[in-house]
């Protein structure tokens, strides 16, 4: 069943269905119901991270090395931890500068730099080309096996003609592939859904086959994971394999981490998927946790079928990357051998299409445009559209990439195994690291440290891994790793100074940062920042802040709106440059951007649109030429941005203040509503004051008035009228005299004269003043006073005032017959009470609280005549509180009433103290 | 913006938790030739501590958003 036609026809339709969910992810996307938009399906596309590297080469790797391939899956699981950071400020910064690759960051963040960013794509393309060629090995050499079925080894002619060789056929439909998936048509922002969608269904479909076969090998060849394990623990050949340290250093272990660790976040394809492809901050999250545990299933079986195999295969020299595969065919299971393949076709095209992708806009817009604007013998300045050339650039270099990529697996494929090529890239690639890291953290670094960085880093590695694979594979002699060039012992490039006791890939790893760090920092600080490097440098190190400046904030200059709109319809295509120039003009609410001055705001926006299109770089360089720009020195830029930063401080502070404000307004709103209600009482005391006044006056007239008009009145009479006159006076008088009392009190201008005052002498007094009150009235007095009391400190007169207050009272309330009032004095709970009690109606419970009040009497006022100020009871309470005491009145109408006040004793300390 | 930040430290402290875990010399310790369970000792530890950051990162990320999310509904029902 497994003959090539079948798998062939296989793989076409699975490579339609790709293409069928690419296209439809693009119509969705185009109108504006995105598929993508979902934090899994974010998750799923990180997971290109998983090639055919880890599909073949982890078992292969397995075979040899036992958990030696964990520490590739480990890296990123940690870094995915620092993703809330660090991830999100690349996120962040690239949106905010439509940066679209990996070399346009980097550009742009030392000044908009097209060296370095030529550079940075230099790199990345010779970087990638053996991690391309491992994914071309990896499906060629599984082909081979498939169609050859059911034989287990591939023919491995090696040198037929390249006409002949699958490899470079895969490699063309690749291409093929590519180019109609990536590059039909220009976006500006550089994003590709339907791409996204295709990948994240592959690797879904690359984690099935992956758990298939390991099912399959567990538990179908062998009686589970327990049986697998012992039979392996007995083999004295694999016991080897069940630790670390037999086959392989902590050191390597670290090294490789720390690769894959810095590869999940600098691989051009993951930066593509992670960055440029990212559509909201938000799914970042859940592709923390989910991307981890992706890498944690696709792995769990790798060490049980690497097991497999070797026991099934023992002596038999089947090459161990092909396991995963050979195993399946050697049960004779042929549909799950076809399922497997089609897996690691998904690995292999997911990571060539995204990756080629990603280089291809690097190269166009970071290499090729650049090179092409400035030659002026194709006048391209002239051209009106150039957005056929840019998807052209593309095109050829995705094709170019793929040939390179097939070219080096003829020069040093069958030298290495996948691990190995993968490896030698990862390398390549953490040379981004310090000018990335220090670029986003450090407001230091120039154009020229980067430069440095990149170019010592970069050196290094193809001297410690590129040339040394090249001289394994014949294509550099031999004796060029073994004795080093030209017999120079100290130059070997595996023990370079003569540093051994490393494996190759932490040898290169720490001469490389140690020449790229080096370099980075030293050159770096070898003179200030320029004005450009500055700039950017804040809007990379300051990405997160939520107040910066904008890039506009930082333009000066002079440019026609017209010439501006042309320039990015010569990139973009006429169509698209007038829809986002219009958005724009309805955004800012102009009537028409082609005819008015353009501004600095117009001028970063065309920028930012060309930047999405050809390169921050390039589009810095576009944009000067068609603008009359004044540059601005550094001391300017400094100014700017710390303007911005003062009036950062100053919108912080104008915010304090506002809330201090705030809280003061709400303070007054208090206070007003108190003075209100002051006011009110107020104006209820006047009228309650003149109301008592004028009672007693009423009657003193009407009295005098009889007087006056009518001299025969009995002298009997006029006497009795006299008396009545008197008494109404002296009630005026009283009335009077409380009023400015109660008045000193509340206004806290009474005078107290406080001193040691004995309670009980105090009562007795008061008793004895109001003795003949008593006597008139024929009220019963008891007194019942405790003996040996502590002094209180208070006024004593007042204090006599309130008990002469309270007596006077009670005896207006007892009855005229066995009228009784008892006064007790007594000592308890650091306090002295006084009670008075009479035998009187009592007080209803709703007029107890009343009574305090000033001008409130017992009772109905419209019935029973008043007998009192109204105003004796509230200045009692009003001196008790101001003692720290209390009075209250206890009353059962019909059973009398009981007043009583408590006052606090001097703490003992004080006493003690006197 | 307060729990996001607490948030990221959480995630940084399971980075430095995963750091010691997957090295030597913490490594080293479970690097033996025995067996837990019929695995191998050093496999069994790997998978068992990778599950636990994973765990760790789920943790994290997921209750800090449903929290946000409560505290949210319980500010919109106020």
């Amino acid at each position: 069943m497994l003959q090539g036609s079948v798998v062939v026809v296989a793989s076409a339709l699975y490579l339609a269905l790709l293409f069928a969910v690419a296209y439809w992810g693009d119509k969705r996307a185009d109108a504006g119901r995105s598929v993508i938009a979902n934090p899994t399906i974010y998750a799923l596309s990180m997971a290109v991270y998983c090639t055919t590297w880890t599909y073949y080469g982890s078992v292969g790797r397995a075979s040899a090395m036992g958990v030696g391939f964990l520490p590739i899956y480990l890296g990123p699981t940690l870094v995915m931890a620092l993703g809330g950071f660090l991830l999100l400020k690349m996120i962040r910064t690239a949106k905010a500068n439509r940066i679209t690759s990996i070399a346009d960051f980097i550009a742009s963040r030392y000044g908009k730099s097209q060296l370095l960013g030529g550079l940075v794509t230099i790199i990345a393309v010779i970087g990638i080309v053996p991690y391309i060629s491992l994914q071309l090995k990896a499906v060629a050499s599984s082909y081979d096996l498939i169609v050859g079925y059911p034989v287990l080894k591939a023919v491995t002619g090696g040198g037929e003609p390249v006409l002949a060789d699958t490899t470079f056929w895969i490699a063309l439909i690749l291409a093929a592939f590519t180019i109609l998936f990536g590059t039909r048509h220009l976006d500006a922002t550089e994003r590709h859904e339907g791409m996204v969608a295709a990948v994240a269904l592959e690797s879904v479909v690359k984690l099935a086959a992956f758990g298939a076969v390991g099912l399959f090998v567990t538990y179908s060849l062998y009686d589970g994971i327990g049986d697998l394990f012992a039979r392996a623990l007995a083999d004295p050949g694999l016991q080897k394999l069940m630790t670390v340290s037999a086959d392989g250093s902590y050191s390597t272990w670290f090294s490789l981490t720390f690769l894959a660790g810095l590869a999940i976040l600098f691989l051009p394809r993951q930066f593509q998927v992670t960055v440029v492809e990212n559509v909201s901050e938000a799914h970042l999250k859940r592709a923390i946790w989910l991307f981890p545990l992706y890498l944690f299933l696709i792995n769990l079986f790798v060490l049980p079928i690497a097991l497999g195999g070797l026991l099934r295969f023992a002596g038999e020299g089947i090459n161990a990357d092909t396991f995963v595969l050979t195993l399946p065919m050697s049960a004779g299971h042929e549909l799950l051998a076809l399922f497997v393949f089609v897996g690691g076709l998904s690995a292999a095209t997911g990571m060539v299409i995204v990756e080629t992708i990603a280089l291809s806009t690097m190269v166009c817009n970071d290499l090729v445009m650049p090179l092409l604007l400035r030659t002026r013998a194709l006048a391209l300045h002239a051209e009106r559209d150039l957005s056929w050339l840019l998807l052209a650039i593309r095109r050829g270099a995705i094709l170019v990439i793929l040939l390179l990529g097939y070219l080096y697996f003829r020069l040093a494929g069958d030298a290495y195994a996948l691990v190995g090529i993968g490896l030698i890239s990862f390398s390549a690639v953490a040379q981004f690291a310090p000018a990335m890291i220090g670029g986003m953290y450090w407001r230091g670094g120039t154009r020229d440290g980067a430069l440095a960085g990149l170019l010592a880093g970069f050196l290094v590695w193809t001297y410690t891994l590129l040339l040394p694979s090249f001289s394994k594979s014949g294509w550099l002699p031999a004796n060029f790793v073994s004795d080093g060039p030209f017999g120079i012992e100290l130059l070997k490039p595996h023990q370079l100074f003569g540093l051994s006791g490393l494996d190759d890939i932490s040898h290169c790893l720490f001469w490389s940062f140690a020449a790229n760090i080096g370099a980075y920092v030293v050159v770096s600080l070898l003179r200030a920042p320029t004005a450009a490097e500055a700039s950017q440098a804040t809007q990379f190190v300051d990405a997160l802040k939520t107040s910066r400046p904008v890039g506009s904030a930082l333009w000066r200059g002079s440019a026609d709106a017209g010439e501006l709109v042309a320039l990015v319809g010569r990139f973009l295509g006429p169509a698209r440059a007038e829809t986002a120039f219009a958005a724009y003009a309805r955004r800012h609410q102009l009537v028409d951007i082609g005819r008015a001055e353009a501004d600095a705001d117009l001028v970063h926006y065309a920028e930012s649109l060309l930047a999405g299109a050809i390169g921050s770089a390039s589009a810095r360089a576009m944009v000067a030429s068609v603008a009359k720009e004044e540059p601005l020195s550094l001391a300017e830029v400094m100014n700017i941005l710390d303007e911005a930063s003062q009036l950062r401080t100053y919108s912080r502070e104008l915010e304090r203040k506002s809330k201090e404000l705030e809280a003061a307004t709400a303070e007054l709103k208090a206070a007003n509503d108190r003075l209100l209600e002051l006011d009110r009482l107020k104006d209820d005391f006047m009228a309650s004051v003149s109301h008592e006044l004028r009672t007693p006056l009423t009657s003193i007239r009407a009295f005098s008035e009889i007087l006056r008009d009518d001299p025969k009145t009995a002298l009997q009479d006029r006497e009795r009228f006299l008396g009545i006159i008197v008494s109404e006076t002296e009630r005026l008088t009283r009335l009077v005299n409380q009023i400015l009392d109660m008045a000193k009190i509340e206004s806290g201008n009474a005078e107290w004269l406080v001193e040691d005052v004995d309670l009980r002498a105090v009562v007795e007094q008061s008793v004895a003043a109001t003795s003949q009150l008593f006597r008139d009235r024929d009220v019963a007095l008891t007194l019942d006073l405790a003996d040996a009391l502590p002094v209180l400190r208070a006024d004593r007169d007042r204090m006599m005032q309130v008990v002469i207050n309270l007596l006077s009272n009670a005896v207006k309330f007892a009855p005229p017959v066995a009228g009784r009032v008892d006064v007790r004095l007594w000592h308890g709970d650091g306090q002295l009470h006084v009670s008075v009690t009479d035998n009187g109606p009592g007080i209803r419970a709703e007029d107890q609280k009343v009574i305090f009040e000033r001008f409130r009497q017992g009772g109905d006022a419209m019935t029973s005549k008043p007998t009192g100020t109204g105003l004796g009871l509230p200045i009692s309470r009003k001196i008790v509180e101001y003692f720290g005491g209390r009075l209250w009145v206890e009353s059962t109408p019909g059973q009398g009433a009981s007043f009583i006040f408590s006052l606090p004793l001097p703490t003992t300390g004080r006493e003690t103290g006197e | 913006m307060q729990r996001a930040m607490l948030t990221v430290q959480r995630l940084a402290t399971v980075f430095l938790l995963g750091v010691i875990l997957f090295n030597y010399p913490v490594l080293a310790l479970f690097d033996k030739a025995a067996t837990v369970l019929g695995l191998p000792l050093i496999f069994a530890y790997l998978f068992a501590a990778w599950a636990v950051v994973i765990l760790l990162l789920v943790w994290i990320v997921e209750r800090g958003e449903h929290t946000e999310r409560s505290e949210r509904r319980e500010r919109g029902g106020a």
